[in-house]
């Protein structure tokens, strides 16, 4: 597996980024902060309004090094990225396949199929890591609930009886996902999924660290030359990139999830840091914002075995892992895509 | 017969290095476009561009040297550009533009690291002599190979088998293209030395089956 090269998150809104050779430079009010040499690097994510140089942008769309800005929020504003990577042969074999109601059906049950085995396997893993706390009867309803709603994916004759079960398996999982949350619950408790915007801080956690990871299968689906918005699950809809959502759906659980509970349960993350707003929405400091990325850094750099490859990757690497995957079955190299399944 | 290539349908000469080494490499970075800058490839560049290299201050003589000189064989349907080379004085040569006398080509290749065991270096400059003896109207018979390495060059007879063996490659680099397939990864020693191996993965190709990973993780 190639080499997980650093994505670098610039949090702080007054910084400017420039280049000096092959370098860039972090500039605090014309005071150079950091230099990293850009063959380390294989993104470059802001957030709020830092600004770059038209010639760190040049430097970027050569080296192929997306730079991303997002809001401040971790919405996506825009990319500079250098020309379309890749095989057109294999994009229109993406768009073909996506246009035929049978292989999409095939590519979304992979997908979906990933999603469920993994939040099961989540609810599994803490069955067995906290035997003696909890509410371990829910979740084993829980476990029993996905367990048919596997079965069912199986089952799917078409893609929106596949959408009925994925939003049976998630209504399942949320249901019982705020029994994984062990610590500081007058803070922590989680009162089912709520996106715009956010209601509580499990889910304000869980929607910055989704975003971080959209942005990771974007990047990954375009490195192996496929295009992130043409999705086989996912509807389309301009502006959205259907494909990186589709990837995500199996990644969210082992990624993203049980992160976010062991920050919470290990107290990596504290009580303060989160303000509820007038509307009821929930944002974050930007102090909890910097510790919650140290800490996703970190945990890209372990490895773990790769249950198809059979090979030590970092965790970072799953992305791209399993996009190039499924580049593999879109080319035909493979008979069918392998989601990751988690341990 | 022998075909004509037009502009539309010229591939890249260096690829036929690749193709020679492996058929799926040539594919994946050609077809597909997948290309990682590797330690060797971005060192090698350096190399060229290093000015003290004494390949290129030694003076030699009744020798002409060019750099970086386009090429193309309609007749291969290749085209790219020639590291090196050099015009060597001879009464049966052919004219230059604003230099007097007659001169003879002789290719160049120079190469980072050491001689492969394969031919994939020996077919490249072997190209490249097809080339300049299309363009210049004359036979090209010898060019060399200069290792960085060993920093010794090496003499290559263009014989016939060679030219074959050439014009055999390039087929079939066309055929493929034209189709549009990536050939599926054979493991093989060549894999250890590959700097595409890990977009390849040779090892998760047709004998993993996608059925059996889901079928036991579902179990
Ligand atoms: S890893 Fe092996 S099969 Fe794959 S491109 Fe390289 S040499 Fe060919």
């Amino acid at each position: 597996m190639r080499k997980l090269l650093n994505v670098l998150y610039v949090t702080s809104p007054e910084a400017y980024l420039g280049k000096e050779g092959e370098t860039v430079l972090i500039l605090l009010n014309d005071e150079v902060k950091l230099r990293i040499p850009i063959h380390n690097l294989e993104g470059i994510v802001c957030f709020g309004y830092t600004g770059a140089s038209p010639a760190l942008m040049h430097l970027c769309a050569e080296r192929g090094v997306a730079l991303s800005f997002l809001a401040e929020s971790g919405k996506f504003l825009a990319r500079v990225s250098g020309r379309v990577n890749g095989n057109v042969l294999l994009r229109r074999r993406q768009y073909r396949q996506a246009d035929s109601p049978e292989e999409a059906l095939q590519l979304a049950k992979g997908f979906i199929l990933g999603k469920i085995f993994n939040c099961r396997c989540v609810l599994q893993r803490f069955l067995r890591d906290h035997e003696q706390r909890g509410d371990p009867p829910m979740v084993q309803e829980g476990v029993k609930a996905l367990t048919i709603q596997l079965q069912k994916t199986a089952n799917s004759r078409h893609l929106d009886m596949l959408r009925g079960v994925e939003g049976e398996g998630a209504r399942v999982y949320y249901g019982v996902f705020d029994h994984l949350i062990l610590e500081v619950k007058d803070i922590f408790t989680f009162t089912g999924r709520s996106r715009r915007p956010p209601l509580d801080a499990v889910n304000a956690l869980l929607s910055f660290l989704y975003t971080l990871l959209a942005h990771d299968c974007t990047a990954a689906l375009e490195t192996v030359g496929l295009d992130p918005q043409v999705g086989f699950l996912h509807r389309e809809r301009p502006g959205r990139p259907s494909l990186a959502l589709d990837l995500m759906e199996e990644l969210r659980p082992y990624l993203v999830d049980r992160f976010v509970v062991s920050l919470i349960n290990t107290r990596q993350i504290g009580a303060t840091g989160f303000v509820t707003k007038e509307s009821g929405g929930v944002l974050m400091t930007d102090e909890v914002r910097k510790n919650v990325i140290t800490a996703w850094q970190k945990r890209k750099q372990e490895e773990v075995m790769h249950p198809f490859l059979g090979e030590k990757i970092p965790v970072g690497l799953i992305p791209y892992a399993q996009a190039l995957l499924l580049a593999r079955h879109l080319r035909g190299d493979l008979e069918a895509y392998p989601p990751f399944l988690m341990k | 017969m022998s075909i004509s290539y037009p502009d539309s349908d010229l591939l890249m000469l260096s690829g036929i290095q690749h193709f020679a080494f492996c058929r799926r490499q040539w594919a994946l970075i050609h077809i597909e476009q997948q290309w990682q800058e590797n330690v060797l490839t971005f060192s090698g560049r350096e190399m060229h561009e290093r000015a003290d290299d004494p390949f290129f201050t030694e003076a030699r003589g009744a020798v002409l040297v060019t750099r970086s000189l386009p090429l193309v064989s309609r007749t291969l349907g290749l085209y790219g550009v020639a590291d090196v080379v050099e015009f060597h004085r001879d009464e049966t040569g052919i004219v230059l533009k604003d230099r007097p006398g007659r001169w003879r080509s002789y290719p160049v290749e120079y190469k980072y690291g050491q001689p492969k065991i394969d031919d994939r270096d020996i077919v490249q400059l072997c190209a490249q002599g097809i080339c300049l003896a299309e363009m210049f109207g004359t036979p090209v018979a010898t060019g060399d190979l200069f290792y960085g390495r060993t920093r010794r060059r090496q003499p290559v007879e263009f014989d016939d088998s060679l030219r074959n063996r050439v014009r055999e490659l390039t087929a079939g680099m066309h055929e493929l293209f034209e189709k549009g397939v990536t050939p599926s990864a054979e493991y093989s020693a060549a894999c250890k030395s590959c700097s595409l191996v890990e977009i390849c993965l040779p090892k998760t190709g047709s004998r993993r089956s996608v059925r059996r990973y889901l079928d036991e993780a579902l179990r």
